[in-house]
């Protein structure tokens, strides 16, 4: 490999500045800033501030609230990925294989991706309205008696459609693009070997799409777990009541809601250490399962 | 055009004329929290208060809702930005008079620019919600509301019963109402409506330490009492059996079936009348909030809602004695009284409410006042108000237990030994934090 001089020893590092200085300002200074303000309880204003150690860490975890709170967000998030990856894959598996009018049917799936976030959430919001919304109608017919704001599973239930809903058009794109670059020969060569259209998708196509839905995966957990603020925002219409929230909602209710900075601090620390724990545990765990080619 | 320049032209001759007068208007401006309709009207007051005086310019700025006005106003104030004047809701109290280094008081600012106060003057159940425990005021009362009852005449009519005065009148006439078609009741706001209110109603305690007024250390909530639970139990029973409709924790979401013909009364805000009146096509009216004459002989006044507007501290004296000013004007009963008209919020000068009932505006419109009458009402030791930290979390606390005990999840009494244990945790965690 040709090694890259630079004429000057400290060039790269005044390269790396910008890069290194948006890091620290953006995520080094507010996470140190918030691991600092979690042990402690502080006026919203800033005139006092009491030392409170851990306190604020044994308060946020024996909250009746929170374990229930942390149930949902798991189950919210693993649901919103699996479908919406899942969901993506079939449509991207289907729409591989349409020769005519090809073009139109992926436009189609696509579609939604060009909708900004907020005008998906507001749009779902409004389809599930418990006055106004046709698939809040839809249901009443079906015999379900849906009321979206008063029953928890329901209020649950569509949080879960509206995001999935927004993010399987990424999804799509980014699966119909690895399909497309698996090798023809390679496909024909199963085709031989195997009759099965089935099988030969999980033990060809699929491994050779995995660098591919290991990047969606990581992306997809991250979306659910903090892109959909904003739907579940608009799903409570800034009220929190009985409904379900995540994790990171609850931080934003109590921080920015509450002005509980010590409580929110520590449930962000919270959060943080989470992240990193998944972090490793894809990277090790997952990522060498995987083959690049 | 012509105007604008006639306006431009007496402008100038009156800065030329006054020799002392600075050529740039003193800028003052006021974050607030009032969409819609309601923003608009602040707007047009803004506009009148920049019209009738050349000295001071006021701005206002739409915030979003209350909670995040406050936030933006909390921030703005760390970093050294913050307005002259931020309006911050009931809930909120509590931070901003606990932060005594942020603000002015009301009162203090007023008689630093040499204006006369008398808080004899404001009518007597908005007085000192806002006022420190020595009964000073501290936030100037802005938009003062508070719940009342409103009916669907019709309705009524059809079923052949009168507006309930007492719980135990809706008890009796609740299944006629459903015999016609309706779900009887709907609420809007169930910390503010069947929780504060329901002590102010009653004149219970709502909190230790004079309701929160003397100080946050020490303050422990008194929510968990037999009186309350079995109001609960009542309404659940209601729910239960059709007789009362909860459609979620949103205001909207619960006015709306009133709106539509759906529900036949409807627990809402005095200040929710002028909107009323626009978006019904029947003929609806207003009592007050209904009480349990087993727990209250003859039911007290309510706490006021809405929002109040405080002074943050920084600023220099010019700019202070330009909110001072604005105050005076906004108090005045004219203002008042088109503020009255135009939101349904109540007239917080007693000079106000005078000009209203002379003009005859309650004989035209009764159900105007209700709200002003209703928190006029003989009171007690418990009605003046109550003052209780990170209250923003405590009401989402009720929220949420109330929501169970609707849904069936939670018991009553489950409910709120809930609501008191984690209530009283946040508000010795806020004690904490002023020490």
């Amino acid at each position: 490999m040709k090694r890259v001089q630079f004429s000057h020893p400290l060039m790269p590092y005044m390269l790396l500045l910008p890069q290194l200085s948006i890091v620290g300002v953006f995520f080094l200074w507010p996470a140190a800033e918030a691991i600092r303000v979690s042990f402690y309880l502080e006026d919203p204003f800033g005139f006092g501030s009491t030392f409170v150690g851990l306190d604020n860490f044994k308060d946020v975890i024996s909250a009746s609230e929170y374990s229930r709170t942390a149930w949902f967000t798991l189950i919210f998030s693993s649901a919103v990925t699996f479908f919406s990856l899942s969901i993506a894959l079939l449509l991207a598996v289907k729409a591989d294989k349409v020769i005519k009018g090809a073009s139109i049917h992926r436009t189609l799936l696509m579609w939604v991706y060009a909708i900004a976030p907020p005008v998906a959430g507001l749009l779902g919001v409004m389809l599930f309205d418990q006055h106004i919304g046709p698939l809040n109608d839809l249901a009443h017919a079906l015999g379900w008696n849906m009321q979206i704001g008063v029953n928890y599973f329901d209020t649950a239930f569509a949080m879960t459609v509206i995001a999935v809903w927004k993010q399987i058009p990424i999804n799509f794109i980014f699966f119909l693009s690895g399909l497309q670059s698996v090798p023809k020969s390679v496909q024909e060569a199963a085709a031989v070997d195997c009759r099965s259209s089935l099988r030969r998708f999980w033990t060809v196509t699929f491994p050779l799409l995995a660098p591919t839905s290991f990047f969606l995966l990581i992306i997809n957990i991250t979306y659910a777990l903090f892109d959909t603020f904003g739907i579940i925002d608009l799903v409570l219409k800034g009220e929190p009541g009985n409904n379900p929230v995540t994790l990171v909602y609850k931080v934003f209710l109590d921080g920015f809601r509450g002005n509980d900075l010590g409580g929110s601090s520590a449930q962000s620390v919270i959060l943080m250490m989470l992240v990193f724990a998944l972090t490793v545990v894809q990277f090790r765990m997952i990522e060498r399962r995987v083959h690049y080619s | 055009m012509t105007l604008c320049k006639a306006a431009g032209v007496t402008t100038f001759a009156a800065l030329v004329m006054s020799s002392t007068a600075s050529f740039a208007a003193t800028e003052i401006n006021w974050w607030h929290a009032m969409g819609g309709r309601l923003g608009e009207v602040v707007n047009e007051i803004s506009t009148k208060y920049n019209a009738s005086q050349d000295v001071c310019n006021l701005t206002p700025v739409y915030k979003g809702t209350y909670e995040e006005a406050l936030t933006a106003g909390i921030a703005a104030f760390r970093a050294g930005e913050q307005p002259n004047i931020l309006q911050v809701f009931d809930a909120g109290s509590a931070t901003i008079i606990g932060a005594e280094g942020a603000i002015v008081p009301a009162e203090d600012l007023l008689k630093n620019a040499g204006v006369e106060f008398n808080i004899e003057d404001y009518i007597a159940g908005v007085r000192y919600f806002y006022a420190d425990a020595a009964g000073k005021m501290i936030g100037m009362p802005f938009n003062s509301s508070t719940p009342i009852l409103y009916y669907n005449e019709e309705a009524l009519a059809k079923a052949g019963v009168e507006a309930p005065e007492t719980w135990e009148e809706f008890k009796a006439i609740a299944p006629k109402l459903k015999a016609a078609g309706y779900v009887p009741l709907a609420q809007s706001h169930l910390s503010w409506i069947f929780t504060e209110n329901f002590m102010s109603r009653h004149n219970l305690p709502f909190a230790t330490n004079n309701n929160g007024y003397d100080g946050a250390k020490g303050t422990r909530i008194l929510v968990n009492n037999d009186a309350i639970k079995m109001h609960f139990t009542r309404v659940k029973s209601w729910l239960d059996a059709g007789l009362f409709g909860y459609y979620g924790i949103g205001w909207a979401d619960n006015q709306k079936v009133f709106q539509d013909g759906t529900v036949a009364m409807w627990l809402g805000s005095s200040g929710s009348f002028g909107g009323l009146t626009k978006s019904t096509d029947f003929k609806f009216s207003a009592t007050y909030l209904p009480y349990w004459a087993s727990v209250s002989e003859t039911g007290t006044n309510t706490f006021i809602g809405g929002a109040a507007l405080f002074a943050m501290s920084g600023k220099p004296k010019a700019e202070n004695d330009c909110v001072a000013n604005f105050y005076s004007f906004l108090t005045s009963a004219d203002i008042q009284y088109y503020w009255h008209q135009e939101t349904g919020y109540v007239p917080i000068t007693n000079a106000a409410y005078d000009l209203a009932t002379k003009d005859g505006y309650y004989d035209r419109v009764p159900a105007a006042e209700i709200g002003i009458k209703q928190l006029t009402l003989p009171g007690g030791d418990n009605t003046k108000g109550y003052r209780m930290g990170f209250y923003v979390q405590v009401r989402d606390v009720m929220n949420r237990e109330y929501g169970k005990i609707f849904s069936g999840e939670k018991s009553v009494d489950d409910a709120f030994q809930t609501i008191e244990e984690e209530a009283n945790k946040l508000l010795a965690r806020f004690a904490k934090t002023s020490d």
